[in-house]
């Protein structure tokens, strides 16, 4: 038997709940006040999934970076991975919001996309 | 350039995006919206994080999405286009409503207006409003500033980071420097709870294994030209630091997110009283300051823990605006002011003025003192009479309460309302 800590964030309470599993399987989960909690727990403990919010470098734009998320979350591990292979990729401006930067990332299935508009500069100097 | 406008908003943040929305749609023609940066959107095209829209577009965005929405549809309506002028510093407004303002291309501009709305977001405290003693190396920045340079510049400011201060942005830095390769070494938090919200406590710092220090400080800052190390202790129940628990840490980064900071010099010049809590207007429930026709919403009235509530905040000023315009407006045989009791920090609105034929009820937004579990938040009259209470399973500073007082209970004797958090009675 394994115990884990989850704080649930589905809302200000936070409950601290703590989750027994026996060969990768939960037995049972304490310390949530609604059934949120569980629903929380559950995925946490399975597969937690994030939204990764970062920047891809603009060549030719009116900022030197766009703002891009992946468009869906993908597992909480390959976060500092997909960072690794976010860094070497460049887009040539214009850039539409809602573009797809890269697509099926890091063999995830999910779309990387940019979250802003970047105006396209003929000469590299900002004012 | 037109010079005359029936209403001239002050800033192109979320606030001031919304208002100038919601008074479009409440046939308010002529309207200026003024914005010191080059583009519209505040601080939202920086904060690249999602979570923003829960509320308000029931979909997840990040910062600059949630920005676009509002600009696209300011543009979307070509038959009332609303005058933006960006890069535009607006240096007085004046209590008859004349706005004096900068650009490159005008110069100096006077422009009179029948309503003017206060939408100018607030600023980071800095290090010299909490005093750190030590040197004064580089390497110390507000946690905004970061953000700025890794989301909108391109640059890392630093590489160990400390960050003093768990309000939502610090953490949020927290989790940013990490992905981007620095090594975040503690977030210290004075106080014994968090002041950001929970889930950002979550996402950003155990994901990543970033250590939060309740209850501890930097004493000191040491460093010939760039920061080298800091020292922290913990604090005792006074906030002092305590002998002998201090411990050094070394660092060239020093991220602080220790409280934002209405930004209303213009307000007070324009001879607004200030909520001395808030640091922001007192206000009716219109959001209408002291000023007749001179409103203000979002972070410069209170600081908002989500832009989706500066949102909400910055329509009911657009209808209010509607209103007062059209002369559409009946006052209360007294005004009620709303009083903050036991345990509560602040309400906003803090009076109720208006007379509104069908309104059923006015929500109040407050801050809590100190968090609080199992309470009732309580509308007491001047004897002491409650007049309506609400059970909240949890009350924490860091997130902002809100209940709705409803409008039968505004009797025109009525001069006062308390509100409080009491404990729960056992039933």
């Amino acid at each position: 038997m394994e115990g884990k800590e989850i704080i649930c964030v589905s809302c200000p309470i936070g409950c601290r709940m703590t989750i027994q599993s026996k060969d990768g399987k939960i037995t049972s989960i304490i310390g949530n006040a609604c059934p949120k909690g569980i629903k929380y727990a559950e995925e946490e403990f399975i597969n937690p999934l994030r939204i990764l919010p970062t920047t891809v470098k603009v060549i030719g734009g009116e900022l030197p970076l766009v703002s891009v998320k992946t468009e869906k979350a993908i597992p909480k591990r390959l976060l500092l991975k997909a960072m690794v292979e976010i860094a070497e990729i460049e887009v040539k401006a214009p850039v539409k919001i809602g573009q797809v930067i890269k697509d099926n990332l890091m063999g995830t299935g999910v779309s990387l996309v940019a979250t802003r508009n970047i105006k396209r500069v003929d000469s590299n100097l900002r004012s | 350039m037109k010079l005359e406008y029936d209403l001239v908003i002050i800033g192109g943040g979320p606030a001031g995006l919304a208002v100038a929305l919601e008074a479009r749609r409440n046939t308010v023609k002529d309207i200026l919206l003024l914005e010191r940066d080059k583009y519209l959107g505040g601080i939202l095209p920086q904060c690249i994080h999602n979570g923003f829209g829960l509320q308000y577009f029931k979909e997840e965005l990040t910062g600059p999405e949630y920005a676009q929405r509002f600009i696209d549809q300011l543009n979307h309506d070509n038959s009332n286009k609303v005058d933006i002028k960006t890069e535009t510093m607006v240096i007085k407004v004046t209590s008859d409503k004349r706005i004096v303002a900068i650009n490159r291309d005008d110069g100096l501009l006077h422009i009179q207006a029948k309503a003017v709305v206060l939408a100018m977001g607030c600023r980071e405290r800095t290090r010299e409003a909490i005093a750190i003693p030590g040197n004064r190396p580089a390497g110390i920045f507000t946690a905004g500033t970061a953000q700025r340079y890794i989301n909108i510049e391109g640059y890392i400011p630093g590489r160990e980071v400390v960050v003093l201060g768990s309000g939502d942005i610090g953490m949020i830095m927290a989790r940013r420097m990490t992905l981007e390769g620095a090594r975040v070494k503690a977030v210290l938090e004075i106080m014994p709870f968090s002041t950001g919200l929970i889930r950002n406590k979550v996402q950003c710092l155990d994901d990543f294994n970033i250590p939060l220090k309740f209850n501890h400080t930097i004493t000191r800052i040491e460093g010939r030209k760039r920061v080298e190390r800091v020292t922290v202790a913990q604090v005792d129940k006074n906030l002092q630091a305590i002998p002998g628990t201090e411990e050094e840490i070394s660092c060239d980064t020093i991220l602080l997110s220790v409280g934002l900071i209405p930004e209303n010099e213009l307000t007070g010049e324009a001879g607004i009283e200030l909520d001395p809590v808030t640091r922001g207007a007192i206000v009716n429930e219109n959001r209408e300051t002291e000023i007749e026709g001179i409103f203000a919403c979002g972070n410069v009235l209170h600081v908002h823990d989500l832009a989706d509530f500066v949102t909400e905040e910055g329509e009911i000023v657009g209808r209010a605006v509607g209103e007062y315009l059209k002369k559409n407006r009946k006052f209360r045989p007294q005004s009620i002011k709303i009083v903050p009791g036991d345990n509560i920090a602040y309400v906003v609105p803090q009076h109720i003025d208006f007379i509104v034929p069908g309104r059923r009820k006015i929500k109040i937004f407050m801050r809590v003192k100190k968090p609080a579990e199992r309470v009732r938040i309580t509308f007491k009259n001047d004897k002491g009479e409650i007049l309506a209470s609400y059970k909240k399973a949890i009350v924490t500073p860091g997130e902002m309460v809100s209940v709705y007082l409803p409008e039968v209970l505004l009797e025109d004797r009525l001069k006062n309302i308390t509100v409080s958090t009491e404990e729960e009675t056992k039933e």
